[in-house]
């Protein structure tokens, strides 16, 4: 790329650069070629990359207000939602923001899956992916958590009442995580402590996930490998920079609807209630974007069996890169497998919503089928479809209509227009 | 190959379907009142709030708390602003403790508007001691603490009912059509004529009702007037900014062969 090449043209810039050099970094990301068809699915990055400065900022100024003690926490929040200068603002933005985090993250990731983009030479960047979706499943549970309320308290007992499910161990280690003999202010203290760390550690491994973007390049709609830079593509700035703008903006303008509208439209009712360790609510539910995980747990009836499958439904895609035999990269070329793509996310929003639904009858039922089929997607049909499927002629450029096997291009562009 | 799929996609919603309505059958949805607060420019209704504070101080005072509070947000702007002298007067007319003094003492004195409201009881358990057991919740945040909010606290209020034959209730608990398992330990506060109104309104039950839950509502959201406003002039500026990005995007990716 362009390091190489660049020059500052001053003579203190050069001397600067000489020693640290920040502005011909800057001159990469200026003109870093990015394939020129990638599509609206594509701006989610920028847009995640704004949900956690945005998150940070917003959580920074809270954590100024908040006092993170079980007899306070809760007034202290009342304190930022009225006597806080636009505290409610702050506070509705930081909690709304979360949701969004989690809206953008799913499309983002649904999106890698439509088009291959974690297969090689990408697999490193989906790992770095996982690991910080990982980590923002662990920051919002423990932010959730602070402002005390009844789902805060009792949701934070049954996912720290997991680990009691490790055998001989399990008890002691849910004691040490507790920091008491059940959720207490200690608990409390701990996750302040922890959500204010993780958010720099999603930062330090977004970091790196755009450093290992930065290697081979956009993967793009269509799938093939591209010359970089070359007519296919086009300079970072200020093409994919105002196209990211504008859809940022989009964005921000639904993210603007819940925070001014419906602040708790996505939150439970129950957490407006004070922490209460005498009164169990009717049904303990976590946020909306934890609730596939949570009814993969409570589909299995024994508890470590639950939480082995819920974790490893997180951790098997970590290895995805290596369960997907196809060579094939997008969806557009791939019939069979595009149709078990739309399943799949039938599946996960299935299981979402038997989350939120009590654990009987019919729902547990479905909860169930739900289960057995994310696995088998992943276990089975991933490697069993990558073998047997008959993958469309790929074109042999993105500016070039001619396909190597001779089928026509318009095919494919109606085929990516209707993603 | 396809026509399984279909099959599998069709159980998939049909089942989904199915089981969304039967979980909708279970509760019984509250009255629905057309809120003045309600919408994207949704607004309190002034005179509204302060009868509703009326009730409250009148009424539901004298067991539920509402702490969070202080008295000079009855005269700050989206509330339901009293004058300065009324703010004055109505904290005045509670009794706080405050100290100690020189001596050590606590003791009692008039309210001030920078005092929370007070307590009716000095702690949970004389609350609770003094209700059979049930603790009054705070009415700070009562609105966004119950599934259905303000329709919900509304319904309560106008729900008691004889109950059905047959129903066996213990000493101190009342039915209710609209609370969570028809049981409530407060018992039926409301009837016609139970306040006079300083602006003379007809005191019924559904405006005593109304007025109160509308207090309820502020109280909860004292923010929402100046959330609505700001929300609107947010969106307007992202739209207008919106448009503008747009037509700059179409323009500079006109010099290159792909649409965006």
């Amino acid at each position: 790329m362009s390091e190489h090449e660049y020059q500052p043209k001053s003579k203190v810039g050069k001397w600067f650069n000489d020693r640290l050099p920040l502005l011909s970094l800057a001159s990469h990301l200026t003109d870093y070629p990015t394939p020129k068809n990638l599509n609206y699915w594509w701006t989610f990055g920028g847009i995640l990359t704004f949900c956690l400065v945005t998150q940070i900022i917003t959580g920074i100024v809270l954590a100024m207000h908040y006092v993170a003690h079980a007899d306070l926490a809760f007034s202290s929040v009342e304190h930022i939602m009225r006597d806080v200068n636009y505290g409610w603002l702050i506070r509705y933005i930081h909690s709304n923001g979360a949701s969004m985090f989690f809206l953008a993250v799913y499309i983002h990731i649904f999106r890698s899956l439509f088009y291959g983009s974690y297969k090689s030479p990408r697999e490193v960047i989906w790992i770095i992916g996982i690991l910080i979706y990982l980590l923002m499943m662990a920051a919002a549970f423990m932010g959730y958590v602070l402002p005390w309320g009844q789902m805060s308290f009792w949701g934070a007992t049954v996912i720290t009442n997991l680990f009691s499910a490790i055998p001989l161990v399990g008890e002691s280690i849910t004691t040490w995580l507790w920091g008491a003999y059940s959720v207490d202010n200690p608990t409390l203290n701990r996750f302040f402590s922890l959500h204010y760390l993780i958010p720099f550690l999603i930062l330090g491994l977004v970091v790196l996930h755009i450093w290992a973007l930065h290697v081979p390049g956009n993967n793009n709609p269509v799938g093939i490998d591209i010359k970089k830079p070359s007519k296919d593509t086009v300079p970072f700035h200020p093409y994919i920079t105002i196209k990211d703008l504008f859809a940022l903006l989009m964005f921000m303008i639904i993210f603007s609807g819940f925070v001014f509208f419906a602040p708790n439209v996505l939150g439970h009712s129950d957490n407006y209630i004070p922490a209460n360790p005498m009164v169990t609510p009717a049904h303990i539910v976590p946020e909306w974007y934890l609730l596939p995980f949570y009814a993969i747990l409570r589909s299995v009836p024994d508890k470590l069996g639950g939480v082995i499958l819920m974790f490893s439904a997180i951790f098997i895609l970590l290895i995805l890169p290596w369960l997907d035999t196809s060579k094939v990269r997008s969806s557009v070329f791939r019939p069979i497998y595009r149709q078990f793509f739309w399943i799949l996310v039938i599946d996960v929003l299935l299981l979402g919503y038997m989350g939120a639904m009590p654990a009987e009858g019919i729902y547990l039922l479905l909860t169930r089928v739900g289960t057995i089929y994310y696995f088998l997607h992943f276990l089975v049909v991933l490697p069993v479809v990558g073998y047997l499927e008959k993958t469309d002629p790929l074109p042999v450029s993105i500016s070039d209509p001619i396909m190597t096997g001779g089928a026509n291009i318009s095919l494919a562009k109606k085929n990516d227009k209707s993603i | 190959m396809i026509k399984v799929f279909n099959i599998f996609f069709k159980t998939l919603i049909f089942s989904f379907l199915l089981s969304v309505k039967t979980f909708s059958a279970e509760a019984i949805d509250p009255i629905r009142v057309d809120w003045s607060f309600k919408g994207l420019t949704g607004k309190f209704d002034r005179s509204s709030l302060q009868r509703g504070f009326q009730v409250y101080k009148e009424v539901c005072s004298s067991c539920h708390s509402m702490k969070y509070l202080s008295y000079r947000n009855l005269g700050e702007p989206g509330g339901p602003e009293f004058s300065e002298k009324e703010v004055k007067a109505i904290a005045a007319s509670f009794e706080v403790t405050d100290g100690p003094d020189s001596q050590g003492e606590m003791f009692l004195r008039p309210g001030r508007p920078a005092d929370k409201f007070v307590n009716p009881y000095p702690n949970n358990q004389a609350a609770m001691a003094a209700n059979g057991g049930a603790y009054p919740p705070d009415m700070s945040v009562l609105v966004k603490a119950r599934k259905g909010g303000a329709d919900y606290i509304y319904s309560v209020l106008l729900g008691y009912v004889e109950k059905p034959a047959g129903m066996i209730l213990d000493d101190g608990v009342y039915y209710n059509k609209y609370m969570a398992g028809n049981k409530i330990k407060m018992p039926k506060v409301l009837s016609d004529g139970l306040v006079d109104y300083a602006d003379g309104t007809n005191s019924t039950e559904e405006q005593m009702a109304r007025d109160v839950t509308t207090f309820l509502s502020w109280a909860a959201e004292p923010e929402l007037e100046e959330r609505h406003r700001t929300g609107v002039k947010v969106m307007i500026y992202l739209i207008l900014l919106t448009i503008l990005v747009y037509l700059s995007m179409k323009r500079l990716w006109s010099r290159i062969d792909t649409e965006v």
